[in-house]
């Protein structure tokens, strides 16, 4: 795989899918099959850096067995666990193994995950790690020295639609975009018109968006994401829709909802990003309600 | 005891965009360290007329890591304080940010506060200096990044916060989201955007240069 071809799709101006897998704990491979499920039927597919801060199979090692399943994937890499000559090696690895996406992230603290106790790293952060990719694919290291071979990417960062102060989000988004990230994936959206005003005040940018898609499996997890995760905001009408529906009649309303997003979002902006969190199997048919396949 | 250096002149020119500045000095340590001396005001004077700033007013408070004490001495001030566009302070980091507290225009730090290994002084308010160096308190509004941000971020807040309250526990401000209400209170938005380059983290190892002298050890050296 020479070149992006997420990137690529959306130079043409065509609507993306990206999803996303999280390694496990462990040596089995045995999650690898859910990227199997929905190797046809999204762009590119993000694999997490020890998401929440939990000790797992690496994300450099999953992309690079996602090239050879030919998947393309997105290499997420956080500032969390690496200092900056551990992050340019790593970014160097990841183009040798074939990989071309990159999503720059800041991390979550280490006391959130099961190692708490572990020293956080945040030597660079999410501005100056971009800014370091961007030297590297200009043959430079951090400190100017010569590369000899350089890599090739097509960069990335997050942006959270639902952040408030708003302004301040935006100011750092705007400063990622001069670091060089050349498309964003945004935290879980559930409010259209919120979105849409966000999307009014980015559009200056001229950088391609995919709007954030996670399934909601329960009300209670409505409700515990409404009160503990950053930027997110389920309306009362979804978490009432999941409060009422029967058990066997969950996922159905789960896709429902989430199918009402995507098709909210369409016209937005420049594509999806679905974050399945294990109903990896759902993807299919939530791509089908939506009208995308 | 803290000990701080002066930030090089033309490092304070770049972050001094106003141009008339109000210059409060510290007669505790920073003193001792020769940075907010009797010649060290003068000279930074003599510069800024030569870059035509106009010093509106000078002060020196004894202690600039009690809020209470700047309040009482600056109201004596508060015509050549309303002249003037913004304040520099000669001090450690806490002064800067116990000085930035109290007043809202833009508070500058003349100084780079130097890590001694651990050894920190004793002050009455929640203002933290991490003696990290690389003073960033004229670029966030005089609220300390590298001690109020969990991550020691210095380009903007991570996606974590939550009700202006950090990831990691509910009960504790987002740095970032503090930073931000102030640059905005004091109309000085803009900095934000500006990129700032990861910290140097050479600096926390104390140069021999230093560990020679008084302030890092008493025992061996006993003049002043």
């Amino acid at each position: 795989m020479e070149i992006s071809k997420l990137q690529e799709k959306l130079n043409e101006g065509k609507f993306v899918i990206t999803s996303e897998i999280g390694p496990g704990k462990g040596t089995n491979l045995e999650f690898l099959k859910e990227a199997e499920i929905i190797k046809d039927k999204v762009d590119a597919v993000n694999v997490t850096d020890l998401q929440s801060s939990v000790m797992r199979l690496g994300s450099l090692c999953v992309c690079h067995l996602l090239v050879d399943m030919g998947i393309e994937p997105i290499f997420q890499i956080t500032c969390r666990d690496r200092n900056r000559l551990a992050l340019q090696s790593d970014l160097l690895s990841a183009y040798v193994l074939g990989i071309r996406n990159v999503l720059v992230l800041t991390g979550d603290h280490p006391i959130l995950g099961d190692h708490p106790e572990a020293k956080p790293v945040f030597d660079l952060d999410s501005v100056s790690l971009l800014k370091v990719a961007t030297n590297l694919m200009e043959g430079k290291d951090m400190k100017g020295n010569q590369l000899d071979g350089r890599p090739e990417f097509f960069l990335g960062a997050v942006v959270s639609p639902g952040y408030e102060p708003l302004e301040l989000q935006i100011i750092k988004m705007e400063k990622k975009i001069e670091a060089g990230a050349k498309f964003f994936q945004t935290q879980a959206v559930y409010d259209l018109k919120k979105f849409e005003e966000f999307m009014k005040k980015v559009e200056k940018y001229k950088v391609p968006i995919l709007g954030g898609i996670v399934l909601l499996k329960s009300a209670g997890m409505a409700k515990y994401m409404n009160e503990n995760v950053a930027g997110v905001n389920v309306p009362d009408r979804y978490i009432e829709m999941m409060a009422k529906a029967k058990k066997e009649e969950r996922v159905k309303v789960s896709l429902q909802i989430g199918a009402e997003l995507i098709k909210g979002m369409k016209s937005l902006c420049s594509g999806i990003h679905i974050m399945p969190l294990g109903w990896d199997k759902y993807v299919p048919d939530l791509l089908y309600l939506s009208g995308l396949i | 005891m803290i000990y701080s250096e002066l930030k090089p002149f033309e490092e304070i020119l770049k972050i001094l965009k106003e141009d008339k500045v109000f210059l409060i000095s510290c007669n505790g340590c920073a003193e001792v360290c020769k940075v907010s001396d009797q010649e060290s005001i003068k000279e930074i004077e003599k510069k800024f007329k030569e870059n035509g700033k106009i010093v509106e007013g000078k002060i020196i408070i004894d202690f600039l890591c009690s809020k209470n004490l700047i309040v009482r001495k600056l109201s004596r001030y508060l015509k050549e304080i309303s002249n003037s566009e913004c304040i520099l302070v000669f001090s450690c980091g806490i002064g800067v940010q116990c000085v930035s507290k109290v007043i809202d225009i833009p508070v500058y730090p003349a100084t780079n506060t130097i890590y001694l290994g651990g050894f920190q002084g004793l002050w009455p308010g929640e203002e933290r200096c991490s003696e990290c160096g690389t003073c960033y308190l004229g670029i966030t509004g005089g609220i300390c990044p590298v001690t109020f941000c969990t991550k020691q971020l210095v380009n903007g807040p991570c996606g974590g916060a939550k009700n202006g309250k950090c990831e990691i526990d509910k009960e504790k401000d987002c740095g970032w989201v503090l930073i931000y209400e102030k640059l905005k209170k004091i109309n000085k938005l803009e900095i934000l955007k500006e990129y700032q380059e990861p910290r140097n983290y050479k600096l926390i190892e104390v140069s021999s240069k230093l560990r020679k002298k008084v302030f890092y050890d008493i025992d061996k050296n006993e003049e002043l």
